[in-house]
């Protein structure tokens, strides 16, 4: 799967200006609590929180996770998104909630991390 | 080689630079992405205990050809039972720290998992001192 398909899978939108849209995503995961984060999440991944501060972008980075999808139209603030950028990671928000969204990933057939 | 990375006490907005620059360390070195990794979550829960419980302190890179090795050192209230803060889920962050979903209770466990040999040591009133090993060969 590439970050263009997932948008396209949850009625997404991309927040962050610069974004390599044929980037291959292979898993997903969805915690609010970073630590779990860093301890489960793998490379590659998209991973769906309603975190939206600074430090999201810097636990996204350390573990190399691919894309942040923000549910529910959650505002991001112009921080993170600059930083995002700046890490090359992906932030995209969309509508659906949470459990939608890894619904509809999970249909598609993104995996749940190893 | 030895590094040093000064971490500020309460600083959630610089918070995971000393981290970030670990990780760009390394990896520019050429070690090992899942070294590399493993290491980069090791320092960022050693950077983000610092943050939220310290008075301040820092993170200490040595890099040899056999091994790496992290030591963080703060200046804080220390940790009066050791056994309870490695319980994963037992956690004293403030709610400040928990609303952002710090707070887990599983700083210093992602630590240990992460290290092939893990030491801490505290003193109350005086701070706390974790060092971990990985091994490159």
């Amino acid at each position: 799967m590439t970050i263009r398909d997932i948008i396209e899978c949850i009625d997404g939108k991309i927040l962050t200006s610069e974004c390599d849209m044929e980037q291959n995503v292979e898993y997903g995961y969805a915690c609010d609590l970073l630590s779990h984060v860093m301890a489960k999440c793998s490379p590659n991944s998209v991973w769906i929180t309603v975190q939206t501060h600074l430090n999201v972008v810097a636990v996204a980075s350390l573990v190399d996770i691919a894309c942040i999808i923000i549910p529910e139209s959650i505002d991001v603030e112009k921080e993170t998104l600059d930083r995002a950028e700046k890490e090359g990671i992906t932030i995209i928000s969309t509508g659906l909630n949470t459990f939608e969204i890894c619904g509809r990933l999970y249909d598609m057939g993104i995996s749940p991390c190893p | 080689m030895e590094y040093t990375y000064n971490v500020e006490a309460g600083n959630y907005a610089l918070a995971g630079e000393a981290s970030s620059s670990i990780k760009a360390l390394l990896k520019k070195l050429g070690i090992s992405g899942d070294i590399v990794r493993r290491m980069a979550i090791a320092a960022y829960e050693a950077e983000m205990n610092i943050v939220i419980h310290s008075k301040g302190g820092c993170l200490i890179l040595k890099i040899s050809p056999e091994e790496l090795i992290l030591i963080s050192e703060d200046r804080g209230p220390g940790i009066p039972d050791i056994d309870l803060a490695m319980k994963e889920g037992y956690s004293t962050a403030p709610d400040e720290a928990r609303e952002m979903g710090f707070g887990a209770g599983m700083g210093l466990s992602n630590m240990k998992r992460c290290a092939d040999e893990f030491n801490i040591k505290s003193t109350v009133g005086i701070g706390t001192k974790v060092q971990i090993k990985i091994y490159l060969k």
